[in-house]
C-alpha cells in the first residue's frame, strides 16, 4: 500500500541504519600519500606530477559551479579541501545522519587516467593502503573500492586479488569511465574476470578528467552545464559497451553499481537497443538475450543527483521498469550538489520500498551485514 | 498500425544522390574537372552511418535490385508515398559532403545537391518538400548556400547531422541560425557522424550496433548544447527539429536539465526559465524509430513529457524503422494522431502551409537551370 513518506517519517527511517553508496575522501595534499609511496614515486610527483591529458595542469577544464563543486560548509578549518578530514565527515555526514555504511569512492590521484602505467599503479596501490589505514581503520562504518588504473589490466588483476585477501572492507573494484577505449573492450577483461572471481561489484562513477576524449561525440562542450549532463550520457557509452562486447556472458556473476550517472535513462537505452539489436543480432552473435535483459541483471544505480520529474509521481513509472531492487542511496558527500538523505527521495512509496532504497539494495549487492 | 486516413505529413525520408557523377551537371567547370583529375568523379560519397549494406540503411523489402536506397523516385513514390497517403513530405539527403574536410568542396558538393534535389525531385514529384543541405564546415559557405536556396519555397529546413565538428550550439554555427530564422526555417538534426570524435566519452567502440544506439546520447548532448549556448533566446523564431533521434530518452533530459539548471544558471545566466519549457516550445521530434516495447510505454513517456505537441510524422523511407504498413504504433487516440500526421508538421514548418509550385519557384529563383 502506498503512503505518503513525510518528512518525520523519513528522518525516522535514517534509524534504520542507511547505506550511502557515494563518499568521497581525498587527501590534504598528495603527500598523505608518501607514506605507501616509493622514493622514487615521490620524487616523480614533485619533479614531473601527472601526465593527465588535458590542458590545465591543476584544475579541471571544465571548472565546477560552487566552491571548486564541493560543499563550501565541507572545508575544513585547518585547512585542505573537503573530504580530508574523517572528523568533519562524521560530524556533517555519517553522525548526524546516521549512516551506517559509507562506500568510499576515491576519483583523483588514484591514477586510473595517468598514462605513465607504472606510476598510475604506484598510485592506485598507494590509495588503496591510505584507504584502509587512514580511513577504516578509524572508522569502520567506511568501505573501501579497490582503485585500478584499468590501462595496466595485468596489474590491476595482481592488485584486486591482493586487496580482496588482505581485508574484508574491500567491497568493490573502481576503474575510471573515462578509460582509453570503451571499457567493454577486450583489453579490460582480465579486471572483470578479477572482480568476479574475488566476488566484487565493479563500480563505475563520472571522472572530471576527460582523459583525452570528449565527453560527448559531438565534441567538447563550452559549458560546466554540458558536461554536467554527460555524466549520464558518457555513461551510457559504457553501458552498451560492456553489454555489446559479451562481457556479461563471458562473466555471469559481474555486478556493477553505476554511481551519480543517473537512471532514468535505463529504460530507455534497454528499449532503444533491443529495437537496434533485432535487426542487427548477426553483428553481434555472442549476445544470447536481448541487450535489456542483461541490463536488467547486471546493472545496479544509484540516486544522487536524484532524478526529480515534473510531475513528482512519474518516478514510479521508471522504478518500475528499473526494478525497485536495483536503486541505492547515495549523497555524493562533500560534493555541492550532495543529496541528503531525509530529504532527496521527494516522492510517495511503501516503508519497505523506502527500506530498500536507503539500505536493503546496497546491503545486498555489496554483502554487508 | 496502419495509417488511419490520408494527407500526412512525413517530416523524414531520404532521397539519395547515386554518386558523385549525378551531380557534374549541377556542378561548374572547376569542380567536373578537378574531381575528375582526382578519381573521385565517380565515388559515392556516401556517409559511413548510413552505408547501404547496414541494416538500418535499407529495409529488406525497400532494397533496390542496383543503385543506391531511395535513389529511384518512382520507387519512393510507391512505397512512401502512395503507401501512405502521404500528402507532404521532407526529403533529407544524407550525403558525404558534410563530413569531407575541406569547406569548398563541400559547399559545391551541397550546392549542387540542392540543384539537383530541386531539378530532379522537388519539380518532378509535387508532394515533395526538401531540406537544404549546407557544408557545416564553414557556417559563411552554409549561408550562402541557404540565401541562395530561400527563395524557393520548397525548402523548409536546413539539415545538420549530429555529429560533427563540435557540438551544434555552439557560436561557430550561430550565423546558419540566423538565417533559418530570418527565412523560416526550421533547423534539422539528423542521426548521423561525421566521425571527428568518438561516440563514447571513453573512446571507438567495437561494433555498429554500438554506433547506432549511442546517435541517442548525441542528440541528448546536442539538445543541451542549444539550451546551455543560449539558441534559443538568441533566435527565438528557432524550430528545432532532431530527426531519427528516438525521444524516449526526452523525459530525462528535461528532468535532469531543470534540476541542473538551479545549480549552473549563474554560468548560463541567459536561460530564464526551466529548460523543459524551452524544450517544449522550441523543439519537435520525428517518429521513427520509436524506441517503446508497447502502447503502454508510449503512453507513460507521452505523459511524463507533457506535451502533445512534440512529434512529427516520419517514415524513415528507406531506413528500416518498422515492418509492412505498420508505420504507427499502436493505441495513440484519433485526436493524438490528428496532431502528429498533421498539425505538428504544419505548426513547425511554416513554409509548408503555403503551395509553392515549380513554376512560381522557378520564376523566384530567377535561376539558370543547368543543361
Amino acid at each position: 500500500m502506498n503512503k505518503p513518506v513525510t518528512e518525520r517519517q523519513v528522518r525516522t527511517a535514517q534509524k534504520l541504519g542507511f547505506v550511502d553508496c557515494d563518499i568521497h575522501p581525498m587527501q590534504r595534499s598528495p603527500k598523505d600519500l608518501y607514506p605507501y609511496l616509493e622514493q622514487r614515486w615521490r620524487e616523480h610527483i614533485e619533479n614531473f606530477g601527472g601526465h593527465l591529458c588535458q590542458g590545465l595542469a591543476a584544475q579541471l577544464p571544465f571548472p565546477r559551479m560552487l566552491a571548486n563543486g564541493q560543499r563550501a560548509d565541507a572545508y575544513p578549518a585547518n585547512g585542505g579541501p573537503p573530504g580530508c578530514d574523517l572528523e568533519l565527515m562524521q560530524r556533517q555526514h555519517l553522525d548526524l545522519n546516521g549512516c551506517a555504511t559509507g562506500m568510499m569512492i576515491c576519483l583523483s590521484r588514484g591514477g586510473m587516467e595517468e598514462r605513465n602505467l607504472e606510476f598510475g599503479a604506484a598510485l592506485a596501490h598507494a590509495v588503496n593502503d591510505w584507504q584502509i589505514h587512514d580511513w577504516v581503520a578509524k572508522d569502520r562504518r567506511l568501505k573501501a573500492g579497490i582503485v585500478v588504473p584499468q590501462e595496466y589490466p595485468e596489474f590491476a588483476a595482481r592488485e584486486i586479488d591482493a586487496r580482496a585477501a588482505e581485508n574484508a572492507a574491500f567491497r568493490q573494484v573502481i576503474v575510471s569511465p573515462r578509460s582509453i577505449e570503451p571499457l567493454g573492450r577486450r583489453k579490460y577483461w582480465p579486471i572483470y574476470e578479477a572482480a568476479a572471481r574475488n566476488n566484487l561489484v565493479l563500480g563505475l562513477h563520472p571522472a572530471g578528467n576527460p582523459n583525452g576524449h570528449p565527453s560527448s561525440g559531438t565534441g567538447w562542450g563550452t559549458y560546466y552545464m554540458q558536461e554536467h549532463y554527460t555524466f549520464g550520457t558518457s555513461m551510457i557509452g559504457n553501458v552498451v559497451s560492456l553489454i555489446s562486447e559479451g562481457v556479461f556472458e563471458r562473466f555471469p556473476g559481474l555486478k556493477v553499481a553505476m554511481i551519480e550517472s543517473g537512471f532514468s535513462w535505463a529504460p530507455s537505452l534497454g528499449w532503444r537497443m533491443d529495437k537496434q539489436w533485432q535487426r542487427m543480432r548477426k553483428e553481434t552473435p555472442h549476445l544470447k538475450r536481448p541487450p535489456s535483459e542483461y541490463l536488467r541483471a547486471h546493472f545496479w544505480f544509484c540516486t544522487q543527483p536524484m532524478e526529480e520529474p515534473e510531475n513528482p509521481a512519474d518516478i514510479h513509472d521508471i522504478l518500475g521498469w528499473i526494478g525497485w531492487d536495483r536503486l541505492m542511496f547515495s549523497s555524493d558527500y562533500p560534493h555541492w550538489d550532495y543529496d541528503d538523505p531525509g530529504f532527496a527521495l521527494n516522492f510517495k512509496m511503501t516503508e519497505a520500498q523506502h527500506a530498500a532504497i536507503m539500505r536493503d539494495n546496497a546491503t545486498a549487492l555489496y554483502r554487508l551485514s | 498500425m496502419k495509417m488511419p486516413f490520408a494527407g500526412a505529413i512525413d517530416c523524414d525520408l531520404h532521397p539519395a544522390v547515386p554518386d558523385v557523377a549525378a551531380l557534374m551537371p549541377y556542378l561548374d567547370a572547376f569542380w567536373r574537372e578537378h574531381l575528375a583529375e582526382r578519381y573521385i568523379d565517380k565515388s559515392p560519397f556516401t556517409l559511413a552511418s548510413y552505408a547501404p549494406q547496414l541494416p538500418q540503411s535499407v529495409r529488406r523489402d525497400w532494397r533496390p535490385q542496383k543503385g543506391l536506397p531511395g535513389a529511384d523516385l518512382e520507387a519512393l513514390r510507391s512505397q512512401a508515398l502512395d503507401a501512405f497517403g502521404t500528402r507532404l513530405a521532407v526529403a533529407n539527403v544524407l550525403h558525404g559532403a558534410v563530413a569531407l574536410f575541406n569547406a569548398d568542396m563541400a559547399a559545391a558538393l551541397c550546392t549542387a545537391i540542392n540543384k539537383s534535389l530541386a531539378r530532379e525531385w522537388l519539380d518532378r514529384e509535387p508532394r515533395l518538400r526538401a531540406s537544404i543541405v549546407v557544408p557545416p564546415q564553414d557556417a559563411d559557405l552554409a549561408v550562402a548556400e541557404i540565401e541562395r536556396c530561400a527563395p524557393d519555397r520548397r525548402f523548409v529546413q536546413v539539415l545538420l547531422l549530429v555529429m560533427g565538428d563540435r557540438p551544434l550550439g555552439h557560436r561557430t554555427y550561430w550565423p546558419i541560425y540566423r538565417a533559418a530564422e530570418k527565412h523560416g526555417l526550421a533547423i534539422g538534426v539528423h542521426a548521423g557522424s561525421t566521425f571527428r570524435h568518438a561516440p563514447t566519452g571513453s573512446g571507438w567502440p567495437s561494433y555498429h550496433l554500438e554506433d547506432s544506439v549511442l546517435q541517442a546520447t548525441a542528440f541528448e548532448d546536442t539538445l543541451v548544447s542549444f539550451l546551455a549556448e543560449g539558441v534559443f533566446q538568441k533566435f527565438p523564431g528557432t524550430k528545432l527539429v532532431l530527426m531519427e533521434s528516438g525521444f524516449t530518452w526526452l523525459p530525462t533530459l528535461l528532468w535532469r536539465t531543470n534540476r541542473s539548471w538551479r545549480g549552473v544558471r549563474t554560468e548560463v545566466p541567459w536561460i530564464d526559465r526551466p529548460p523543459a519549457d524551452i524544450v517544449r516550445d522550441h523543439v519537435r521530434f520525428t517518429l521513427q524509430p520509436l524506441d517503446v516495447p508497447d502502447a503502454d510505454v508510449l503512453h507513460r513517456v507521452m505523459d511524463h513529457v507533457r506535451s502533445d505537441e512534440l512529434i512529427l510524422f516520419s517514415t524513415d523511407y528507406p531506413h528500416w524503422q518498422f515492418e509492412g504498413d505498420d508505420v504507427l504504433p499502436e493505441g495513440l487516440s484519433d485526436a493524438m494522431l490528428r496532431k502528429i500526421l498533421i498539425d505538428n508538421p504544419l505548426a513547425t514548418y511554416p513554409r509548408l502551409g503555403a503551395a509553392a509550385t515549380a513554376d512560381q519557384t522557378r520564376a523566384a529563383m530567377r535561376e539558370e537551370l543547368p543543361p
